[in-house]
């Protein structure tokens, strides 16, 4: 299969190279430095960050369209036509849109999510051209041959049995999920319920693609070595021919009720080596025009479990030798109401229900006095710097713009951001502490080893010595809670 | 005709050299760093890397390197955990340390504005760190506590098997997390004479990217570094020696998916037929969904999520090895379609258009790997660990380039056989034949 795409994208080379130089910025008034906006006539929205550093060049493609959008029954169709997005156009063979991108010194992947559906490139920022016409080929002709969609769903089954099946927490984290929503379908695994995948067919497939893949419903992101006007006239051209499916719709799931009931839970698996303790509870989400109860939650979270030295859980419990491990968690780009979640690993020599005590007793305490003022101002001082830091990666600031726009933010308020956090103030955060500890929607879940007589059987000879350094991994979390998401490859 | 004119584009175009300037610098005390400025944004990258890491372990005291980098950042000087943490935080900089088979490494972001508080910080911690007794009983029972969960994890019980058996009396055989025994017997005179051991001017390589000049830089790296010893009292551990034999090794795991680890002979980043191993390694498993392997297991067959080898290129031992999970009635295909790749290689070698491809990759790579300050920083440290000279980032992609065809057959025949290819299994494989003395030892007891 030849490629027009490729001599059709040649010639671009050099001319890209020398846009380089000429890079005048138009004024773009209140859009922070390097970041600029626009959306084409078929409704493609897009945003160019430019970080010139390094011949480098990001892009990525936002569906808003997720596991979250799925029937009843057909768990898991969002992430399998992820992968099936691989498998080739009219023009391209299947694999050979990843196969075109590695031999041009680039990566590619892909990412499903509850609320959408990624897809991106990093390459040699002259090959932009290259990646942007396969990108929008595959936006609009899709082909699933019939040969590949059959041995692409024992993938996504591997897929389930490597990153849940065998992983405990990955389970418990499943079962956690299905009690705390009753009736939205976050309830439901990204991945799906195996019995489900194992049904999925190439006909769902196509009807997924057909009925949700359009430029109307996409956000496009390019982050990197490229100037606001070039990376226009070249959304222009690759982007600009594909027509809109229809009107965009608009993306209403079953909510849920009022929550009476906190629920409990437990899980005991013999590959569990620590007891832990997760407790999650709803918490709304950020909002258009309307993001200040999600600051107050975002800046909560890294008081009570950001840090393991200087935040309250921290010092209250691990500092004192009754947890190994503390973290608070939540991440509010979300279409619809998420979760706020505190969690620990007890001391070896802690019963679980003492260990739960003492949680509590902090959690209360912080909600009877409030933050200390030095610790906010400390959170602070950390989102301020971590927006500078931030600038370092045009492939994290891509995500930041691609996740927001794609949970239905509008630019400006994912460009507020962090000015709104920086407002939040000490009553905010006491008054969103006292409204989560009061809520009756949690799920408090403890992942148990197996009882002693089961857990006999599962000792292994690992014991004894051998190898690799593996750092220190679950107890030293990133600070940067993602939420369950499907990563291809 | 077209890829050609691709790769050359990309030779011309990319090479970092162009968009790269690393400076040497001396301090005034003596210590020597590389360097690439950039003003763009307000804060300055430092990558730290002590040479040897944690094998310089002392004898009997498995686990002490991990247990005292682990604690350096648990409050120094006058200052306790909190306050340690505290202080760092109040500056908005960002400072950790981890620890490896071949280096303690130590990196530090820190703002413009007050970059020599935070570079005075972090000496603190190098230089004074308290080791309080309550610091290092919370870090134990956090190592304690992955211990524990390693044991239970199959994809670290495989890892351990394989170094176990790969690497006899090295360090390299053991886990530097140490045993739950002898981490319970380190006391804080261990945790000193670790340090004592790891941390010290003649073992340090250094690398700064960001927003400081030459000039700032000097004087940041005496007063960061100026109170160190100046030797390090263990001397680097000797080269070690293979002592991988072919076979399957399987240990028993309740479990739907068998983890696959598979290790053979490597080579050292110095060898003469080390890039023609580097592109051997992409075509046969490093090239993602490109990769030979990818497409007979999982493209073509569905046999598993994803498969991948690696040169593991240790500064005192290597090995070319991989990994993969799948469904246990799926173990035995894999291992006859790994083991046929592994001899293909060696038996046919690479068509003109996988050399091509793999070429145009790599080469194109290499240049995006530059694009931030803290990535860059760690490079810096990272290639004088492996003694590179200071225009390797002007040499390397040339190096890549000038591998033939007839190069990566002639380092495939040298190191890929898979007679000498050891895998071990943890899971419950179906129809994977196992040699007497290879059933690992079952201790349930």
């Amino acid at each position: 299969m030849h490629r027009p795409t490729r001599s059709a994208v040649l010639p671009a080379v050099l001319p890209a190279a020398l846009a380089l130089c000429l890079s005048g910025l138009p004024a773009l008034a209140e859009m922070p430095e390097g970041i600029s906006h626009f959306t084409l006539p078929n409704g493609l929205e897009t945003v160019v960050i430019q970080d010139h550093r390094a011949p480098v060049i990001v892009q990525m493609v936002w569906y808003k369209i997720g596991a979250a959008d799925e029937r009843p029954g057909k768990s898991g169709i969002a992430h399998y036509l992820e992968h099936l997005m691989f498998k080739g156009t009219d023009k391209l063979e299947p694999g050979e849109l990843s196969k075109t991108v590695t031999a041009n010194g680039g990566m590619d992947n892909a990412f499903t999510s509850y609320d959408y559906t990624a897809y991106f490139q990093r390459i040699a920022s002259d090959r932009l051209p290259l990646i942007m016409e396969m990108e929008a080929d595959r936006m609009a002709n899709l082909k699933i041959g019939e040969d590949d969609w059959q041995a692409e769903r024992q993938v996504v089954l591997e897929e389930r049995a490597q990153r849940v099946d065998s992983e405990p927490r990955a389970l418990f984290a499943e079962e956690r999920g299905a009690v705390q929503f009753y009736n939205h379908p976050y309830g439901r695994p990204v991945i799906g319920w195996r019995q489900e995948m194992e049904g999925l067919t190439r006909a769902d497939a196509i009807e997924w693609y057909d009925d949700h893949y359009s430029p109307n419903e996409a956000v496009l992101i390019l982050a990197g070595d490229v100037t606001p006007e070039k990376a226009r006239e070249l959304a222009e051209q690759y982007y600009g021919p594909v027509a809109a499916k229809g009107e965009a719709e608009p993306r209403i799931r079953p909510q849920e009720p009022t929550q009476r009931s906190p629920r409990r839970m437990e899980m005991r698996d013999p590959r569990v080596a620590q007891p832990m303790l997760i407790r999650s509870m709803l918490a709304t989400e950020r909002n258009a025009g309307d993001q200040k109860p999600a600051a107050a939650l975002t800046v909560l979270a890294e008081l009570l479990g950001g840090s393991m030295q200087t935040s309250v859980l921290g010092r209250e419990l691990a500092l004192t030798g009754k947890a190994i491990w503390v973290n608070a968690g939540y991440d509010g780009l979300s279409v619809d109401p998420t979760t706020f979640s505190v969690s620990m690993v007890p001391a070896q020599n802690l019963a679980p229900q003492d260990a739960e005590a003492l949680l509590d007793k902090a959690l209360a305490s912080f909600v009877e006095t409030g933050p200390d003022e030095a610790d906010l101002e400390r959170v602070k001082t950390r989102i301020r710097a971590a927006r500078i830091y931030a600038r370092d990666s045009a492939h994290g600031r891509a995500y930041d713009y691609g996740q927001g726009l794609a949970t239905g933010l509008l630019i400006e308020d994912v460009n507020d951001w962090p000015d709104i956090l920086a407002q939040v103030t000490a009553e905010e955060v006491t008054d969103a502490a006292r409204t989560l500890l009061s809520s009756k929607a949690t799920v408090t879940g403890w992942l148990l080893p197996a009882e002693p007589e089961q857990q006999a059987e599962a000792e292994t000879p690992a014991s004894s010595g051998g190898a690799a350094a593996q750092g220190r991994p679950p107890l030293r979390p990133t600070p940067r809670d993602i939420p369950a998401e499907e990563v291809q490859g | 005709m077209i890829r050609a004119v691709i790769a050359f584009c990309l030779t011309v175009i990319a090479v970092p050299a162009q968009a790269i300037q690393i400076q040497q610098v001396v301090s005034p005390g003596g210590i020597e760093a590389w360097l690439v400025e950039d003003h763009s944004i307000p804060f300055t990258a430092l990558s730290l890397d002590f040479k040897g890491g944690a094998s310089l372990e002392a004898p009997g005291k498995r686990g002490a390197i991990n247990l005292m980098a682990g604690t350096l950042e648990e409050g120094a000087g006058k200052l306790d955990a909190t306050a340690f943490a505290q202080a760092v935080e109040d500056l908005g900089a960002n400072i950790s340390f981890d620890i490896g088979d071949d280096s303690l490494s130590v990196r530090m972001r820190a703002l413009t504005e007050n970059r020599d508080q935070a570079t005075g910080l972090l000496a603190l911690a190098l230089t004074q760190p308290r080791f309080d007794d309550s610091a290092i009983e919370r870090v134990r029972a956090q190592v304690q506590a992955i211990i524990r969960s390693e044991a239970n994890d199959p994809q670290a019980i495989a890892a351990k098997e394989m170094a176990s058996q790969a690497w006899g009396d090295h360090p390299y055989a053991t886990s530097v997390n140490g045993t739950a025994k002898s981490v319970a017997a380190l006391g804080r005179d261990d945790l000193i004479a670790a340090k004592n051991r790891v941390l010290a001017r003649d073992r340090v390589l250094i690398g700064a990217a960001g927003d400081i000049t030459a000039a700032e830089l000097g004087p940041l790296l005496d007063t960061l570094l100026g109170g160190l010893p100046e030797k390090g009292t263990a001397p680097m551990p000797d080269p070690a020696t293979l002592e991988l034999t072919g076979g399957v090794t399987v240990i028993d795991w309740d479990s739907p998916q068998t983890i696959v680890s598979f290790a053979g002979p490597g080579l050292p980043l110095d060898d003469p037929q080390y890039f023609a191993a580097f592109v051997a390694n992409h075509i046969l498993g490093g090239g993602g969904f490109s990769s030979r392997l990818m497409e007979e297991l999982r493209e073509k067959r569905g046999l598993t999520y994803g498969i991948g080898t690696g040169l593991a290129t240790g500064l005192f031992g290597q090995t070319w090895r991989g990994g993969m999970a799948a469904s246990n009635q799926n173990i035995a295909q894999s291992l006859d379609l790994i083991r046929q790749e592994w001899d293909r290689m060696a038996s046919e070698g690479v068509s003109e258009e996988e050399l091509n491809d793999a070429k145009t990759y790599l080469t194109g790579e290499y240049p995006l790997r530059f694009d931030g300050n803290g990535k860059i920083a760690s490079i810096l440290s990272a290639m004088q660990l492996a003694g590179f000279p200071i225009d390797y980032v002007n040499t390397r992609n040339q190096q890549v380039e000038s591998v033939t065809a007839e190069d990566v057959r002639r380092v495939a025949q040298r190191l890929l056989d898979s007679d000498q290819l050891r895998f071990v299994l943890v899971g419950r494989p179906e129809g994977v034949p196992v040699a007497a003395g290879n059933q690992a030892p079952d201790l349930s007891d």
